[in-house]
């Protein structure tokens, strides 16, 4: 028997044999941890147990620093905690600290073993079985040991003592009934004057304080002398902690307190404590001037410093008063200026966020200049990171901080050509929203797109790629604002656009469909003179009508016809530029430029034969055939003018889903109707209900299709091209969304408004931009979002409490005086709120009566703290006492410290509230 | 604290101590992430880096890091502090440590961490009393070490009779 154990332990490894050998090893760390572990399976079996705890810790070293599993040895770890021998414990103890968690199943076996040790006389022990409890203990394990803790809670040991007040904190956490048994003594311990328990309960009550900081304002007194005495570092670190929480709920607390934290700041000479310090005034005590001007002269001393620590704390403290005083920014403008250079990337990100909180209508240009000139130098990561603050910032609310838009968007132009930029799809999504929701920027916009299209080196750059579609976008939309179309013709059929990824392409071939189409319409149909085609005047009337930015856009044709008049020639070119350019891409690969090419085409063809023809051949056949052309442009040309309305991203959901509408049902009926029709799964749009007329329209769009033939061809390209890239078409749940039918028929409604909106387009102003802008986008908004939220935050705070009650609650009867020692958790969680309220209400009548304090509304609650003081004798006489003996107590601290008496007085004041509208529990009856 | 990390400087972990719960990959996913932040960072910047909302702490001593983790509204100075002192505490146990000392004893290193933190707090601010304590208990380990020993001889004694 004897025999192979005593082999086993003779030639044994030791762990300092196997980390030899794993630091010297031949064949591979793999190969020999699991040759290693092999081992450690067998040896952990022994009977003898020393081998197996050395088996034990050996698993360990692997486990922890090779990340291996060693839950199978969780039985093991037990095995050997029997051992009576403390070397053994000590190894047992630290493998199960560092691998058993909650569902551990042996972990219901430990409970023995811990309340062994819990109470062994050894200190050794029963501190390390605490460190293990602090580690693993979870609700069966901190109910069945609370006993244990809370004798060991007045140990005379210092040495245990203050393990058992640092474990309380997870025995609570665990298990809150507990804290009616634990907590009093938990407070006994503030008074102890050993700095190391009281650093161990100060820390449990940081802890505590900063899930629910209420419950401990009875505690403020304590806490407030702890404060004043205290000669270590670590304690008042940790009770201007506590002070930080609960100073907002009290603001005469923070009136006693802020004298205090000043004093400490001023004396202190470390820098932790001293941080600490202006953290709390900053974070806590921000309405007290003059503490604030102490720790901002404090942080400017940090900012100033040459340690990087410092001065990353100094600026982090500037952003959190930035919140609430800006002035203290700007003051030190300077310096988070000068670090937005520092070599350290942390600092730098920090001095960012603080430039950007002092962003503001009237600095922003200033501020966005500096910037982007940081930008051009530093390295690409934070170029990017500055781009992106700059972009998030003034986007911010819709871009509520702009006045000038103009300057912004040929900003958003210079940014995109910043060598590192990463931003495309940020930029991309601006340019295309200001297009949508700002009508007088669009020329400016046209100009910027034109000289990002133009510019055949941008196309090289494969981070830019999404900007240049939104240009391309732009330039297609909003075309009638160029000077000159013929030259985007140009820009948008370059051979270099190969170099574009296939969806990008599309973009770029669809965006020159629309300009070709209005280069047509210009010439033909509008400029009819020039193309020799006469227009019959019910046309032209027509024209004057539907044209759809109404008066602004007949000027800008105006303009564009006497600036760069497209003759019959330049139209030629320009079909055969197309036709050369496009032709090769009839056998892409991808389908989608494949086939826009192909429409783009087909298109030209269409109107080469009449563009080519017109001039030839003779007066009435071109007559004829030109009023065919005609046709057809125009109604392309109607078909893509149409204005579309700006809805941000969130719209879908703030429209609410309407009584007896099924969402599902809704997505079934769009597949029956547009089954054929591939719905592109990036299209983010296309769900839910402001869809719904997207796709009656689609549909009706298909029956016309079939109806009128070719005419139509191209207006279902356009649906499809709108279904397929719905990021810029937006459809809205507004009634110009998007109908693809022949627009004349409901335009003039729409064009009424539209002309409205831009009767006084003359006036440029930013102010005049504003208010036009809102009413344009923000009808469907206001009343549902703020819906929305009232709704959903509650619950979730509501949520929160409920889950923290249990604890806090527990905490607060404690502190309140009442003295539950059979806690049944059914009844602690129920009537909870009542009681509470009814407890406080007496104690604090008490301590009113006492001090004669007269107050209104006092009559009333001391006939009913008569009520239940009566009726509480009755039923607990132990209570009773217990509260006598508090109240004994507190009499005697009273008459010490009258001022932190009054303070008390004050803490409690608030929680006042309550009882008025508590109904008396049933329990008591 | 969240948790207590040491790193070599070529990316080797020597220690690792969890307050908190982390599955095994989670743990793996951590040390790879913040060895690739911390190890990259220059001498000259500060100590503190931002990690998926929390706060790091590190600081270098000889080729060693030692990282703790935080909640962000803790005190980042203290937690310097609070490295510096568990290294000045290796010290005077190990006599002048090394990095060598941590890989061989790195049980004892838990050890010692043990004394000064408990869960994730600090609980002992007196170097004197750590060293005191775990000298206390390794002698308790050496004695029972002694015992076994002496038991093993005996029985070698006996066997080779």
């Amino acid at each position: 028997m004897s025999g192979p154990s005593l082999m086993d332990s003779l030639f044994q490894r030791t762990l300092e044999d196997l980390i030899k050998g794993l630091r010297q090893q031949l064949i591979g760390e793999q190969a020999f941890i699991s040759k290693a572990l092999e081992e450690i399976r067998k040896e952990i079996k022994s009977t003898d147990l020393s081998t197996k705890s050395t088996a034990l810790l050996k698993l360990c070293y692997l486990s922890n620093l090779h990340f291996h599993d060693m839950s199978f040895a969780a039985f093991h770890a037990l095995e050997v905690l029997s051992s009576p021998r403390f070397p053994h414990k000590k190894i047992a103890y630290h493998a199960i600290s560092l691998s058993f968690h909650d569902s551990t199943p042996v972990l219901l076996l430990i409970t023995n073993h811990l309340r062994k040790d819990l109470t062994s006389t050894n200190e050794f022990e029963v501190s390390l079985s605490l460190q293990c409890l602090s580690r693993i203990a979870n609700v069966d394990l901190a109910r069945d040991l609370t006993p244990e803790v809370f004798t060991l809670l007045s140990s005379n040991k210092l040495y245990v003592r203050k393990r058992a007040v640092a474990v309380v904190l997870r025995v609570f956490e665990k298990y809150p009934d507990s804290v009616r048994v634990c907590f009093k003594r938990l407070v006994e311990n503030l008074e102890n004057y050993d700095p190391q328990i009281l650093s161990a309960v100060v820390g449990v009550f940081s802890e505590l304080a900063c899930k629910d900081p209420r419950s401990y304002l009875p505690l403020a007194p304590e806490f407030y002398k702890i404060l004043v005495d205290s000669k270590s570092n670590w304690i008042s670190i940790k009770v201007l902690k506590i002070f930080a929480k609960l100073a907002p709920l009290e603001p005469r607390l923070a009136n006693r307190v802020v004298e205090p934290i000043c004093d400490l700041m001023r004396k202190t000479g470390a820098k932790s404590l001293l941080f600490e310090c202006v953290r709390t005034v900053v974070t806590s005590f921000s309405e007290y001037e003059s503490a604030v001007r102490l720790a901002v002269e404090k942080i400017r001393e940090f900012l100033v410093d040459e340690d990087p620590n410092l001065k990353y704390l100094g600026l982090h403290a500037l952003s959190i008063v930035a919140s609430k005083h800006l002035w203290v920014v700007s003051e030190n403008k300077e310096v988070v200026i000068k670090s937005l250079s520092d070599p350290d990337p942390n600092i730098k990100i920090e001095s960012l966020r603080l430039v950007m909180a002092m962003v503001s209508e009237h600095n922003v240009a200033e501020i966005s200049k500096v910037l982007v000139n940081y930008a051009l130098k530093s390295d690409p990561l934070f170029c990017n990171e500055i781009l992106g603050s700059i972009l998030s910032t003034c986007s911010r609310n819709v871009y509520e901080i702009i006045v000038d838009f103009d300057w912004y968007v040929s900003l958003l132009g210079e940014m995109s050509r910043i060598p590192h930029c990463q931003m495309g799809e940020e930029i991309e999504n601006q340019f295309i929203d200001i297009g949508l929701r700002v009508k007088d920027v669009r020329p400016e916009l046209v100009r910027v797109a034109r000289d990002l299209l133009i510019d055949p080196a941008l196309l090289g750059n494969s981070f830019l790629h999404r900007v240049l579609s939104a240009a391309a976008w732009v330039s297609g939309e909003y075309v009638e604002f160029s000077r000159n179309p013929l030259e985007f013709m140009e820009a948008l059929l370059q051979p270099r656009t190969s170099l574009l990824p296939p969806s990008i392409m599309a973009i770029y071939i669809q965006s020159a469909f629309k300009v070709l189409v209005f280069c047509l319409h210009t010439c033909f149909v509008r400029g009819g003179s020039t193309a020799g085609v006469p227009a019959s005047a019910s046309y032209e009337s027509f024209d004057d009508l539907s044209v759809e930015n109404g008066a602004d856009s007949t000027v800008a044709h105006g303009q564009t016809c006497t600036s760069a008049p497209i003759t019959n020639e330049s139209i030629v070119n320009l079909l055969k530029l197309v036709e050369l350019a496009l032709s090769p891409l009839l056998g892409s690969h991808d389908v989608e430029v494949q086939e826009r090419a192909r429409n783009l085409l087909g298109f030209v063809d269409l109107i080469k034969l009449e563009a080519l023809n017109s001039s030839g051949q003779e007066e009435n056949d071109s007559e004829r055939k030109g009023v065919e052309a005609t046709k057809i442009i125009r109604l392309v040309h109607d078909a893509f003018s149409k204005e579309l309305g700006p809805v941000s991203l969130t719209a879908q959901g703030k429209v609410p889903v309407p009584d007896g509408l099924t969402l599902n049902e809704n997505l079934g009926d769009l597949e029956t109707i547009c089954g054929d029709i591939e719905l592109p799964s990036s299209n983010t749009f296309s769900f839910g209900y402001p869809s719904e007329e997207k796709d009656v329209s689609s549909f009706s769009n298909l029956q016309i299709k079939e109806d009128s033939g070719q005419s139509n061809e191209s207006t279902s390209l356009l649906a499809e091209h709108r279904k397929r890239h719905g990021l810029y078409y937006l459809p809205s749940g507004k009634s110009e969304v998007i109908s693809n039918d022949y627009p004349p028929a409901n335009d003039p409604a729409l064009q009424g408004d539209n002309n409205d909106n831009a009767s006084d387009l003359v006036k440029l102003t930013a102010e005049s931009l504003v208010p036009k802008r809102k009413p344009n986008h923000s009808k469907p908004r206001p009343v549902v979002v703020k819906l929305d939220e009232v709704d959903e935050k509650p619950v979730a705070v509501k949520q929160l409490e409920s889950r923290d009650d249990s604890l806090s609650g527990a905490v607060r009867d404690i502190l309140f005086g009442s003295e539950d020692i059979l806690p049944t958790s059914s009844r602690s969680n129920l009537p909870n709120s009542n009681r509470k309220g009814k407890k406080k209400q007496h104690m604090i009548t008490q301590v009113e009566s006492k001090e004669n304090v007269v107050d209104d509304g006092n009559s009333s609650s001391r006939r009913r703290k008569d009520h239940s003081h009566g009726k509480e004798r009755r039923h607990r006489k132990k209570n009773a006492e217990e509260r006598n003996e508090t109240d004994r107590k507190e009499k005697e601290s009273s008459s010490n410290h009258p001022r932190r008496h009054k303070s008390r007085q004050r803490a409690e004041e608030p929680l006042k509230v309550p009882p008025q509208t508590s109904v008396i529990p049933d329990f008591l009856l | 604290i969240h948790f207590v990390l040491l790193i070599s400087r070529q990316g080797k972990v020597r220690l690792t101590k969890w307050y908190s719960t982390y599955s095994k990959k989670e743990r793996s996913k951590v040390l790879r992430e913040l060895s690739g932040v911390i190890l990259t960072r220059g001498p000259r910047l500060c100590n503190f880096v931002e990690w998926r909302g929390l706060k790091v702490v590190y600081k270098r001593y000889a080729s060693l890091y030692f990282c703790m983790c935080m909640d962000p509204d803790g005190n980042e100075l203290e937690i310097l502090e609070i490295i510096h002192h568990y290294v000045e505490v290796l010290d005077r146990y190990f006599g002048s440590v090394c990095e060598l000392d941590l890989i061989y004893n790195f049980h004892k290193a838990y050890y010692i961490l043990d004394e000064i933190l408990i869960s994730g707090e600090l609980q002992e601010s007196s170097k004197r009393t750590v060293v005191r304590s775990v000298a206390a208990q390794d002698s308790l380990v050496e004695a029972a070490k002694e015992e076994t020993g002496s038991t093993i001889s005996n029985i070698i004694a006996l066997a080779a009779k």
